[in-house]
């Protein structure tokens, strides 16, 4: 009964964020927590709806973690609320956790008992029949690939298979929202492709609302219908890959790279005289120019360059994408920082 | 492969739990419960104690009855001496309980908590649908049933060897003693174990908290009798031996050192409980001594109020640190230390 009540939407929805149908199952507003002088989380609007898969992007130490242990109450806000499916997680904490799933990052078993009987030891937590868990987990150590390790102690798995069996361990509780923190940290690839496809089957299938919190951009961006950028507890954006970063190149200034193979030096002291570039960088001796200017002075460039007998080997506006703010927060800036940021300020954040 | 399991992982829709919260404590409880009675830990610790309690009862035993044959005197309690007396080779029974019952509720309790969290399932298990506190009352009433089964089957045990070296039963009041004896010890590895939850809640090291519940083992079960007769020795010197004042206000500041520790609070009275012959636990002037029927045992109503105090000092002081278990584990941060 609960199952098709809470299904309807959901298929309205389309699994998709597009559509406005779709209600909040998470909602943030004005969230805070300052551990003494530091603000780990700083006024934080966030609203996740039925169906979605959300990636809370950000570099380690940006208040990723202490946003999800507020979601599930365990830490209490220091000002401004959180609702997650309509109660207060941190006054009204059993109601959530009962639909709410949560894999932390660096999940533990117990390395002595075996996978099913860690899931077991879930589902008589959450209150399941001990027939009703039986089949359940075995439903899902199937799904999750682990059906044959499922009677050996977790001592002997891999990251991957306990980052698999914590993806089970979590749905054990059959959740309406599913946390992941970190859930590919530390994991190789082929196992990073497995758990990610996994997840968006999940998504896919169960309509379960998924919040992944990683620090790996380009691995989470893939499967998440939406992303927010968080770092030092700031919420910097927050929309569709592909709207942040078309709003992201519409914000910023032109910048046109040209490659001119040898005449480096040459064309840049043609292109600075030029009418409209603002200045030009790059890596003359490698025949790599960036060239800023105040509007699209492509044509310009070409005529100058081929007039005086330059090759001209390369034209293109550059974009700024997901990357660049990437780079720019999460990797300590780069020459180009300060247009990603101002860029990043204009988004509608 | 990848359609099959897919049906697989759709197959089953969210059928909400019916009843969360109160199933929290029960399956802390029996997983907690089977981790000690499979765990080695435990295997070891039950293994040492039982030995060495049924070695001393046997050696007490073959004592008893040899001097039951030979002497062929009449001894009303002779069952509860199968406890109390030692030989020569081996301390009697019950210095082993006191001594190792502290190990186990330490072994039972060191990493209740830390270990949780250094194997990173605390915080999948407070992310359950129970409450809090159901994780740390869980643990210590498993810690406290596995002590209960185990001492209980400990002293049940040497009591049958005894019944088969000695062939004396036991009266009805040995059994009453023996079975408050059982009780007291509960409640004294009881405190250390939840000592050793204090430690486990309080430090991040699984080793630090070890070894700060053994420390205070050991200080208790060695050095704070020496230490207190020092103390008493500074506060209240016997200069001479025969003023009766100085003697009776030495041993009072003894006696009350002594019972600042749960180790010599609990072996007063264990030998209050086994020797029905002890009257009091203070010093003793001649006159009151006059007319008293030499040896004459006290009944066990009596020997319970001596005692009495006893046991809630050390109800009081396994409370104390349990509370203060409880009320750190509540408050401390899920993440980080």
């Amino acid at each position: 009964m609960v199952a098709m009540a809470n299904e309807a939407p959901a298929v309205e929805a389309g699994g998709g964020p597009e559509s406005g149908l779709a209600s909040a199952v998470i909602e943030t507003t004005g969230l805070c927590k300052r551990y003494g002088e530091h603000w780990a989380v700083r006024d934080l609007n966030l609203t996740i709806r039925e169906g979605e898969v959300f990636g809370l992007l950000g570099p380690n130490g940006a208040g990723k973690t202490t946003t999800i242990l507020m979601l599930l109450g365990l830490t209490e806000p220091t000002s401004g609320s959180a609702r997650v499916l309509g109660h207060n997680p941190f006054r009204e904490p059993l109601p959530v956790k009962a639909a709410v799933g949560y894999l932390p990052e660096n999940v533990g078993f117990y390395d002595d008992m075996t996978g099913r009987d860690n899931l077991l030891y879930t589902a008589r937590l959450n209150g399941l029949t001990e027939t009703d868990a039986r089949a359940r987990i075995d439903a899902l150590l199937e799904a999750v690939g682990l059906a044959g390790a499922a009677d050996r102690p977790v001592r002997v798995y891999s990251r991957g298979m306990r980052q698999r069996l914590g993806l089970a361990d979590v749905l054990v509780k059959s959740p309406r929202v599913v946390i992941l923190d970190e859930p590919t940290l530390g994991i190789d690839p082929a196992g990073t492709r497995e758990i990610l496809s996994l997840i968006s089957r999940l998504a896919r299938e169960e309509r379960v609302t998924i919040l992944i919190s990683s620090h790996l951009l380009h691995q989470v961006q893939q499967i998440c219908h939406r992303v927010g950028i968080f770092v030092r507890g700031k919420l910097i954006a927050h929309g569709s890959v592909d709207e942040l970063s078309q709003q992201l190149a519409g914000g910023a200034p032109l910048v046109v790279d040209v490659e001119v193979g040898e005449a480096g030096s040459r064309a840049r002291e043609l292109l600075e005289r030029l009418d409209g570039v603002t200045a030009v960088d790059g890596d003359p001796q490698a025949g790599r120019l960036s060239v800023r200017c105040a509007r699209d002075v492509r044509a310009d460039i070409a005529r100058t360059l081929v007039g005086h007998g330059l090759p001209l080997l390369g034209l293109h506006v550059h974009t700024y994408g997901l990357d660049d703010i990437y780079h720019t927060y999460f990797e300590g800036g780069s020459a180009d920082g300060e247009h990603v940021r101002d860029a990043a300020r204009r988004l509608p954040a | 492969m990848e359609s099959t399991s897919a049906t697989r992982l759709g197959a089953f829709r969210r059928e909400l739990p019916a009843k969360p919260g109160p199933a929290g404590l029960a399956a802390v409880y029996r997983k907690e419960i089977a981790d000690h009675y499979t765990g080695l830990r435990f295997l070891i610790m039950a293994g040492l104690v039982i030995l060495s309690g049924v070695a001393a009862a046997y050696v007490a035993g073959q004592t008893l009855s040899d001097t039951l044959a030979s002497a062929g005197e009449y001894d009303p309690f002779v069952f509860l001496r199968l406890y109390s007396t030692g030989s020569q080779s081996l301390p009697p029974f019950t210095f082993f309980v006191a001594v190792l019952g502290p190990l186990l509720g330490i072994a039972l309790g060191f990493d209740a908590i830390n270990g949780e969290r250094n194997r990173g399932t605390l915080s999948r298990l407070v992310s359950q649908p129970i409450h809090r506190d159901a994780i740390i009352n869980g643990k210590f009433l498993a810690g406290l049933a596995v002590i209960a089964t185990m001492i209980a089957a400990l002293v049940l045990l040497v009591g049958g060897m005894g019944l088969e070296i000695i062939g004396v039963a036991p009266t009805l009041e040995e059994f009453l003693r023996l079975a408050a004896f059982v009780g007291l010890s509960i409640v004294y590895v009881a405190f250390w174990l939840s000592l050793a939850i204090l430690c486990s809640t309080l430090l991040r090291q699984t080793v630090a908290s070890a070894l700060a519940a053994l420390a205070l083992w050991l200080f208790f079960s060695i050095f704070a009798g020496l230490l207190f007769g020092l103390v008493a020795d500074a506060v209240a010197p016997i200069v001479d031996p025969l003023d009766p004042v100085q003697v009776l206000r030495h041993t009072a500041w003894l006696n009350n050192l002594n019972r600042l520790s749960p180790t010599l609070l609990y072996e007063e009275a264990v030998q209050t409980l086994l020797n029905p012959q002890v009257r009091t636990l203070g010093p003793l002037l001649l006159e009151q001594v006059v007319g008293a029927v030499p040896g004459a045992p006290l009944p066990l109503g009596q020997s319970l109020l001596l005692i009495w105090p006893h046991v809630t000092a050390l109800l009081a002081l396994t409370a104390v640190c349990f509370a203060g278990a409880y009320i750190a584990f509540m408050r401390q941060e899920i993440r980080a230390w």
